[in-house]
């Protein structure tokens, strides 16, 4: 298990919090440690997660010892929760204080958070199931990948040797520790006995860089949308003298804003790192060496150590031709072990075996490097978040809109419709729904949905219309 | 249209957001229209109103409706 040799690390700094206050290793072992000798172990945790020690203890502490953790927004709504409650009845809920359990007892308290024993019995969890992580951000759905300890220390291992990971690390937090990117960020800085500066500050706030200079950082991560935001900031002309490496992953990055950042990290001295990856692969799959950064700007480069990409046709034969377009197949352990719908998925065994269809659609060009073009499934990137244009149009028919057709790009869902719809309370709506900013979402009116002869909406017309 | 309309409907465009809540108080995350997404559109919003483009400095220091307004002086927007 990745975690099991922390101590190793002593004395050395593990996680720093907004205040200044620092854990060691030792430390947070030992909180993490006590934490875990309270649950029973091959039980079912929901971790509500707030970037703070509290949810990193908890997190350290059940892999540690065999507990199966779901991280949760540290902010999930009670219906949504409740909804998970029941369809996985976890035996323990760790949150902060204040929340309270429709049932149960409190059996620990660091100060900031509660350990409650929900007194669900145990049910039979499969023994290589190390943790639930959610694809979906926070629409509460019940679908999760189910992560393997094999999966979280292979991806860790090859994630830390491409980085070339060391104790002198430290990275800052920039998204939240339960989506699957900032969690790898987490586990693999605490692995390589690096450190973490714990935040949920914007980088819009001022206290964001204040603790990045101050503790001296030298890394972070960053989805498409981080990235326009520190094009606006003029990341160009800040005077960051402690980054080494920032990465980009969570969706595509415009080619011409990746050359510029490429061009800007490399005359500052900053290794910008363009990855590639999902939860269903734990977290990485393909990472653009620095190096080619420039040259190579838009791709996401080549496949992790251990780990393979390939291309598939129609048929299912492999491209071996460059520049084709085919469905992007990566092979490696950290493929996860598959889904899981409810409670009894969590007996399941390994589904996947090695091999993960992406959805992604990429081409390969002569030197090896792979390109994203397009996406077979029918989900958009918003702000990092992974949304289904299925869900949202399910979501919109419950609501009473009836007649309407999602597509659209990254960054920017459009809801094609034929009724007259109020445009801003719609938007509001599906802000709610997918807990993103509103101004994701955008509504064309149209004369008609296209379909074809069976009834089915051609989303490929759609995209011209009414624009 | 007054450059303090302008100010406004910058405001209301980029945040989503009517007349009534744009007091002086008005601050970065203190309501769900005016998160990191929403001060991206409105840095955008406000530069493209006054011809400007704001010092990275002052993109951090933007924390409310009113100091957005001393903050403009710099860039010899007169409000």
């Amino acid at each position: 298990m990745i975690f099991d040799q922390l101590e190793k690390f002593g004395d050395t700094t593990a996680l720093i919090e907004e205040s200044g206050k620092a854990w060691s290793f030792n430390q947070l072992v030992a909180e993490a440690d006590n934490i875990a000798s309270l649950m029973e172990k091959r039980s079912l945790a929901f971790l509500l997660c707030r970037n703070c020690v509290s949810a990193v203890t908890a997190y350290v502490g059940a892999l540690r010892h065999g507990m199966v953790p779901l991280l949760l927004n540290g902010e999930i709504q009670d219906e949504l929760l409740e909804h998970l409650l029941k369809a996985y009845h976890p035996k323990y809920l760790w949150m902060e204080v204040g929340r309270k359990a429709s049932i149960g007892k409190v059996l620990y308290s660091d100060g900031n958070y509660q350990l409650w024993d929900t007194g669900e019995e145990k049910y039979p969890i499969n023994d290589d199931l190390a943790v639930l992580l959610s694809t979906s951000g926070s629409t509460g759905s019940p679908k999760l990948v189910r992560q393997s300890y094999k999966n979280i220390m292979a991806n860790t291992l090859s994630i830390a040797k491409y980085l070339s990971l060391t104790s002198d690390d430290r990275a800052i937090t920039t998204m939240p520790m339960y989506y699957t990117y900032g969690l790898s960020i987490i586990q693999t800085q605490l692995f390589a006995g690096g450190s973490i500066v714990l935040t949920e500050a914007s980088m819009f706030a001022r206290v964001f860089w204040e603790l990045l200079k101050k503790y001296e950082v030298t890394n972070f991560g960053g989805v498409p949308y981080t990235y326009e935001m520190l094009k606006r900031m003029r990341f160009g002309r800040m005077d960051l003298p402690s980054l080494r490496f920032i990465t980009q992953a969570g969706g595509k990055l415009a080619a011409d804003i990746s050359a510029e950042f490429a061009k800007v990290c490399d005359d500052k001295g900053i290794k910008f790192i363009t990855m590639y990856g999902a939860c269903e692969a734990t977290a990485r799959m393909a990472y653009l060496p620095w190096e080619y950064a420039q040259d190579k700007a838009g791709s996401i480069g080549i496949a992790i150590p251990e780990g393979r990409l390939a291309l598939m046709d129609d048929r299912g034969a492999e491209i071996t031709a460059s520049d084709i377009d085919g469905e992007l197949i990566y092979y490696g352990d950290n493929v996860t072990l598959g889904y899981t719908e409810c409670q009894d998925d969590l007996s399941k065994g390994d589904e996947n075996h090695g091999v993960l269809h992406t959805g992604d659609i990429a081409r390969r060009d002569g030197d090896g490097f792979y390109y994203i073009t397009g996406r077979k499934k029918r989900f958009l990137k918003l702000f990092g978040n992974r949304v289904s244009l299925d869900a949202v149009e399910a979501y919109l028919k419950s609501q009473g809109y009836l007649s309407c057709a999602c597509a659209g790009a990254d960054d920017k869902l459009v809801v094609y419709t034929t009724e007259d719809i109020n445009t801003k309370e719609l938007c509001l709506r599906l802000g709610e729904f997918t807990h993103l900013h509103s101004s994701a979402f955008a509504v064309v009116k149209v004369e008609e949905i296209p379909r074809n002869s069976s009834g089915k909406i051609l989303y490929e017309s759609l995209k011209g219309l009414g624009m | 249209m007054t450059n303090m309309e302008k100010y406004k409907e910058a405001f209301k465009e980029a945040l989503e957001i009517d007349d009534s809540a744009l007091t002086d108080e008005l601050a970065f995350d203190s309501i769900p229209e005016w998160d990191s997404v929403g001060h991206m559109r409105l840095m955008a919003s406000i530069e493209d109103a006054f011809d400007i483009m704001f010092e990275t400095e002052d993109i951090m220091d933007f924390g409310t409706f009113g100091k957005g307004k001393e903050i403009l002086q710099k860039y010899d927007v007169e409000l």
